[in-house]
């Protein structure tokens, strides 16, 4: 029986007296009347086994905050982990901005009351295509995984084809991700890589590429930290068959490294998450997919693209969506995909991260990267047993780890250096078994010079 | 400026007041001012300029004077420019038509017209699709899609047309009511002919979805999902309308546009039918019917079409009757059933069921269809 | 231009709820417009002189076509300038913890806790790394298994994944469980069709496309509700499933619920429960004995985790045992001591997205059924349902507005009203009333799709909002619907109060003049 002296902070009306005048107004004698829609048979006469409430909010943040303890951050432990979540610094401003009620809070007012989102979003579309030098970007989806996704079947909407070539290096999760959302309608074939550099094999893709194939899609760098060189070449080798090209990016390589639109990509794809969030356990995602402004591209964006507009007052400016209708039909045609409530807050970190950063900023967090990325593989090469790197390629941040030549699995390693206070890099091991004992390792512009140092000592003390 | 044409109907509505449906012809009409019918169609006009009010200073009404538009423009303060003659006492059907093509030649954007069915047709007459036009209800019950719901949304439309959105203009159906069977009781919608309208977009999809489209694109996929299932030995009879003239399109087919086409292995086997021919087409062999509703109030199978007679349907069967219609369509039928009024109440009944209406490529909306 | 009356005073004991609200208007530049060669915004920290010794300036290691010619043309702008930017832009932003929210009808925009924001902020759950071992982020874990558990009871469902991120994703999530289901079987290729209502969200159609089924929608009676008879015409041997919300946006509940699970079963198809309208039936009633094999709940609707514009956003999607083989991996268990990942399921659709799931809002989730336990779930459903039939009785009163379907009868927790009449009276239509409430500092949401109840407006209190609240929103209705009558043309001028005036939307379909960005908008309109 429902506890008639429950009361709760966030139920206002659950105060007795207020309840029983809005029932006389309503006309009915209790609330059990207002649920007569609802026949017997259905009504759940059981009770939800979940634990007693905590109605005070101090006994609620012991309570969640004992859990959390059980966690043992990358605060307290240099992390070496990356693999398509990645620990960059956050400027304060990005968490003052993305935490004030007004953006926290809102959701789908009018370009009116709710301009402030609508020019921030605007903003955030902007900046990105500033930054991937292409005219059109979208309001973010979930993460890079939806972004290729309905990349590729954004290219079979355009060029009315249904398979895809995607690069094998791709990272098996995302590649799980997108064969779900291509399944049935779209089919994914795979392109080989050269198992010295790790870059796109051209002559499998000469091979494959034929004219059904709606697009190849590579990501650069790749899920395994290098760079693929010839991204000019493939996206020829595409275009010669009316194929598009599809890149995925990560957008902090972008204020040093050239944009794939520049080397011939038509839809270039990523996550922002580098851009100003935090880490959340790989929950801070969020997709972006960016073209040119032509109108057979804006048409088969399934997103809702934000536009400026005058208003009826001159230097006033104004929001909406662009292309509100799609009016492209292609046969066997499967509909522009869905949307929904997707990540539009990390869209607006990222503008405020992108403000921030500037042109300067970029590039200069672009060097830093750099550097000490070579500097760690460069210290990782010094112990002995590994090979640093596995690919001879440029690198980015991230770059494999070959302990095939050690007596331990990376199982042993990782343990090894969690008790010495470091996370050491993914075990690739089962991801890509032809690479044997491997990791995965990644350096940012926040790993200290002591940090690298440090991993390299304990990995020489955990290898004897 | 925005050239905006206004043609009053001054009779129209005037034998609804009285309870005689309709002011078709000049006996009609001197009934319903004997029995105390007073001319209204012009306020319903008004109401729609009332909406227009905040645009008045950018839209020029190009209009005939008197009753039929230039008093009420000039009372409404818009600025006016007459056309037509002068000083006429009693005008007619000829000069709705008239003016329409003058308001066509002198390039009007959009061409409001106040009345009913049979202004319509008279608009629809003079200028076929060569412009947008809009109707502003002020007869008895209207059959044709051509109007806007009221005179206020009249006038709302008019105004997202030259202001709002780029506005999208639709095919929508003009109907020819038999007046005569009409007062009798006996409802008989023809189809006549289209005018092209501007569309109410927010019957389409809202913000929470993607990718709301067009109906060209609708027709297209609805077009595409009825060809891949077609038969080859099977004749399949095309009803008028421009969803089903899709597939015709499609097939790259020449299609009758308000009238029946028969086709079978993607060629044509006969055009404009009338009963007799159907008929003899459906002699002895497979069959299906692709229908789709027509006019405002969503006739699925009416008497206005004679050639789909009872006994036609009846030997093409039920089960063979294939109903397309885009979501729009429906929509705008607000919760409303599909009519069925073919002449044989039986076979009405019997018609009366849920059908499985196709909507798009791949799509259904299952909807009810009624006897009348 | 001041609106309406003036009988508002500043003083205690005011006699009218309606407040003399102006929104902030800041007239702000497009970032791009502050930039000033030079400036800088923050500075990122440099690598160690003793790092740039042993490797230089690490970019002549890139082969020189792969580096970026041209810096991008980001603005260059100071930090308290870029700060003072967002926030100005926030203010003319109207979040629901500053009005009284109701107007954004099927949203379910209720409060959300701010202790909860405060706990997530927490390092221990921002910096933590989705691929640390395992027993470094057991206190993780250990959230995402309790609200399995939890969802498991509020819904009787055997089996939840806490990986989707938002409902629509869900969708996709039971759409895809769906197909692998009769693949296992030998069905897929027989069994390619899906049923849905037009009242549901389209994502349960557009979903459904995407994995290529067919959809078959079922239009509603007179009632409001899709027919058991329709059904019937639309289930056959190729039925996958049927995806249905129940209540739906009307808020009427169906009570052949459990025939048409029924039905679809006979049918050999599963039944998919959008619960994105659970907020008036927690532990009310549940999918379990509606009959359903599938369901989900939206966690930044029901269980309170904020809109944040738009996302992040997540789902809790939950099957019944035999299904549970389906879910996306990784599951995670608990053996007693430990929790861990499990990637071995049998017939898993593999990953919907990245990593495990929005965890911060799976955090803020558990956070707040945890502050509610069972008996303020239930209570959180019937205060909603309280408080919706409270402004129903209200809002029918107010001249001009209609609730269709229904009549006479109690709905759950929001109603789908129409302006219709007010339209055919005034020419006002439900657009505008939603600008003219804007001057009042409310949202009032007008795009419902598709528009079947002509001029419709859906209001949804949840159970946040004080009787006086919820009294104050309806007397400004009551306000713009008396403008309404006395004075369409004001009405349809609005807003007047809010951060700018009415926005000339022609260009926004016209490829030539159409902007997504601020590059694209210069190049086009030549201002450079």
């Amino acid at each position: 029986m429902w506890n008639k002296e429950f009361m709760h902070p966030y139920i206002p009306n659950s105060v007795p007296e207020v309840r029983e005048r809005m029932l006389e107004e309503i006309g009915v004698k209790d609330i059990e009347e207002l649920y007569n829609e609802i026949p017997e048979e259905l009504r759940f006469k059981g009770a939800m086994n979940l634990p007693e409430p905590l109605t005070s909010e101090y006994d609620l943040k012991r309570h969640v905050e004992e859990i959390l303890a059980k966690n043992r951050s990358c605060e307290e432990t240099v992390s070496f982990l990356g693999g398509g979540c990645y620990r960059h610094y956050v400027p304060a401003i990005c968490d003052e901005i993305n935490s004030r009620s007004e953006f926290l809070t809102a959701y789908a007012g009018e370009p009116y009351e709710d301009h402030g989102r609508f020019q921030a979003l605007f903003e955030y579309e902007s900046l990105m295509a500033e930054l991937v030098d292409m005219d059109v970007v979208n309001v973010p989806t979930f993460d890079w995984c939806q972004a290729a996704s309905t990349a590729l079947r954004m290219a079979c909407r355009i060029t009315k084809r249904a398979k895809v070539l995607v690069a094998d290096t791709i990272s098996p999760n995302r590649l799980s991700a997108i064969r779900n959302y291509c399944h049935p309608v779209v089919a994914v074939g795979l392109i080989g890589h050269d198992p010295e550099t790790g870059a796109v094999d051209l002559s499998d893709l000469q091979a494959k590429i034929a004219d059904d194939i709606a697009c190849v899609y590579f990501e650069n760098p790749g899920y395994l930290g290098f760079l693929e060189t010839a991204g000019e070449t493939i996206a020829d080798i595409a275009h010669g068959s009316g194929a598009i090209c599809v890149v995925g990016v990560d957008p902090i390589t972008l204020g040093i490294l050239k944009p794939p639109a520049q080397y011939g990509a038509d839809i270039v794809c990523g996550d922002i998450q580098s851009l100003g969030m935090h880490m959340f356990f790989g929950g801070a995602t969020a997709g972006f997919i960016a073209t040119r402004d032509e109108e057979k591209y804006v048409m088969e964006y399934p997103s809702r693209l934000f536009g400026i507009a005058e208003t009826s007052v001159p230097g006033e400016y104004g929001f909406g969506d662009v292309a509100y209708d799609r009016t492209s039909f292609g046969v066997r045609e499967e509909g522009k995909e869905f949307v929904g409530t997707a990540a539009a807050l990390w869209g607006i970190t990222a503008a405020v991260y992108l403000s921030l950063m500037g042109p300067q900023g970029m590039f200069e967090v672009g060097r830093t990267i750099l550097q000490k990325t070579r500097y760690a593989m460069k210290r990782l090469s010094q112990v002995g047993g590994l090979r640093v790197p596995r690919f001879e390629a440029p690198h980015f941040k991230e770059f494999v780890v070959d302990f095939n030549g050690t007596s331990k699995t990376v199982e042993e390693i990782n343990k090894g250096l969690v008790s010495k206070g470091f996370f050491g890099g993914q075990d690739l091991s089962r991801e890509f078994p032809e690479l044997g004992e491997a990791a995965l390792y990644c350096v940012t512009e926040m790993h200290t010079r002591k940090d690298i140092d440090g991993l390299a000592e304990a990995l020489s003390g955990v290898l004897k | 400026m925005y050239k905006l044409g206004l043609i009053i109907n001054p009779v129209a509505g005037m034998g609804g007041r009285v309870g005689l449906k309709g002011t078709d012809g000049p006996e009609t009409l001197r009934r319903a001012i004997e029995m105390g019918a007073k001319p209204a169609a012009h306020l319903r006009a008004a109401e729609t300029l009332d909406r227009l009010k905040p645009l008045a200073k950018e839209i020029i009404l190009l209009t005939p004077p008197g009753r039929m538009g230039g008093d009420i423009a000039l009372e409404r303060g818009f600025a006016t420019e007459l056309i037509g003659e002068k000083g006429k006492e009693e005008t007619s059907a000829e000069d709705t038509r008239t003016a329409a093509v003058e308001m066509l030649e002198l390039g009007a954007e959009l061409l409001l017209f106040a009345g009913g069915d049979g202004t319509a047709r008279d608009v629809y007459t003079a200028i076929g699709r060569r412009m947008p036009a809009l109707g502003i209800p002020a007869g008895v019950k209207i059959h044709s899609a051509a109007f806007a719901v009221s005179p206020a949304s009249a006038g709302e439309l008019t105004s997202l047309f030259f202001r709002g959105p780029r506005s999208r203009l639709y095919d929508a159906e003009v109907m020819d009511i038999n007046e005569e069977e009409y007062r009798a009781g006996i409802l008989s919608a023809r189809l006549y002919g289209y005018l092209k309208v501007p569309q109410d977009r927010r019957l389409l999809q809202g913000r929470k979805s993607s990718s709301p489209a067009s109906d060209y694109y609708h027709h297209e996929a609805i077009a595409q999902d009825v060809i891949e299932s077609m038969e080859k030995d099977v004749l399949y009879i095309i009803g008028p309308g421009t969803t089903t003239g899709a597939i015709l399109d499609k097939l790259g087919l020449e299609g009758a546009l308000l009238g029946i086409d028969a086709v079978c292995g993607g060629k044509t086997v006969g055009r404009d039918l009338g009963e007799t021919q159907l008929l003899e087409l459906l002699q002895g062999r497979e069959s299906r019917l692709i229908i789709t509703p027509i006019g405002g109030q969503g006739y699925l199978l009416g008497r206005g079409n004679q050639q789909l007679s009872p006994e036609v349907i009846r030997r093409i069967g039920k089960k063979n009757i294939i109903v397309v219609a885009t979501s729009q369509k429906l929509n705008s039928l607000m919760g409303r059933p599909l009519l069925i009024d073919s002449g044989d109440r039986a076979a009405d009944e019997e018609l009366s069921d849920y059908y499985q209406v196709i909507t798009g490529y791949h799509e259904r909306a299952v909807y009810r269809a009624v006897s009348m | 231009m001041t609106p309406g009356s003036g009988e508002r005073r500043m003083a205690v004991g005011r006699t009218s709820k309606l407040r003399n609200f102006h929104q902030a208007k800041w007239d702000e530049e497009i970032i791009f417009e502050l930039s000033n060669p030079g400036e800088r915004g923050v500075i990122p920290t440099a690598a160690e002189p003793g790092i740039v010794a042993e490797v230089g300036d690490g970019i002549s290691a890139i082969p020189a076509h792969m580096l970026r010619e041209t810096p991008p043309a980001l603005p260059e702008i100071s930090q308290m300038r870029v700060l003072k930017h967002f926030l100005r832009l926030s203010q003319q932003c109207l979040g629901a913890d500053l009005n009284i929210d109701v107007g954004q009808g099927t949203c379910t925009v209720k409060y959300n806790p701010k202790i909860n924001d405060v706990i997530a902020a927490s390092p221990k759950a921002a910096e933590l790394h989705p691929d640390q071992l395992e027993e470094t982020v057991q206190g993780a874990l250990e959230i995402i298994y309790k609200l399995d558990l939890f969802f498991r009871e509020i819904s009787g469902m055997d089996r939840f994944s806490l990986q989707p991120s938002s409902g629509s994703h869900a969708i996709f999530a039971m759409a895809s469980i769906a197909q692998k289901y009769n693949e296992t079987h030998g069905e897929a290729d027989r069994r390619d069709e899906i049923i849905t209502t037009i009242f549901s969200h389209p994502s349960d159609a557009a979903a459904a496309a995407v994995k290529g089924y067919k959809v078959i929608t079922l239009y509603q009676n007179e009632d409001g509700l899709p027919e058991v008879e329709a059904l019937s015409k639309a289930v056959s041997p190729r039925t996958a499933a049927l995806f249905i919300t129940n209540p739906e946006d009307t808020g009427i509940f169906n009570p052949h619920i459990i025939e048409f699970t029924r039905i679809v079963h006979d049918a050999g198809g599963l039944c998919c429960y959008d619960q994105a309208n659970a907020n008036g039936i927690l532990g009310i009633t549940r999918a379990r004995e509606a009959g359903f094999d599938m369901c989900f709940f939206n966690l930044h609707k029901t269980f309170s985790t904020p809109h944040g514009c738009g996302g992040p956003a997540g789902a809790a999607l939950g099957v019944v045992a035999h299904l549970a083989d389906y879910l996306p991996v990784p599951l995670v268990e608990f053996d007693g001591a430990k929790y861990h990942l499990n990637y071995d399921v049998k017939h898993s659709i593999g990953r919907t997205r990245a990593f495990y799931g929005v965890f911060p809002v799976l955090l803020k989730a558990y956070s707040w059924i945890m502050s509610l336990g069972a008996e303020g779930l239930k209570q959180v459903a019937r205060t909603a349902v309280l408080n919706n039939n409270y402004l129903l009785k209200k809002i029918r009163k107010i001249r001009g507005a209609d609730a269709p379907f229904a009549r006479g009868r109690h709905r759950i927790e929001q109603v789908r009203y129409s302006w219709e009449q007010l339209t055919k009276d005034t020419g006002v239509t439900t657009e505008d009333v939603t600008l003219r409430m804007a001057d009042f500092g409310f949202h009032l949401w007008s795009s419902h799709h598709p528009f079947i109840v002509p001029q419709p407006f859906t209001i949804e209190p949840t159970e946040s909002y004080s009787k006086e609240e919820l009294d104050e929103y309806v007397e400004a209705l009551e306000k713009v619907i008396e403008e309404a009558y006395e004075n369409p043309d004001f009405v349809k001028g609005a807003p007047y109060n809010s951060v700018v005036h009415r926005i000339d939307q022609s260009t926004f379909d016209d490829p030539e003049k159409w902007a997504v960005t601020w590059r694209a908008y210069l190049k086009k309109h030549g201002k450079r």
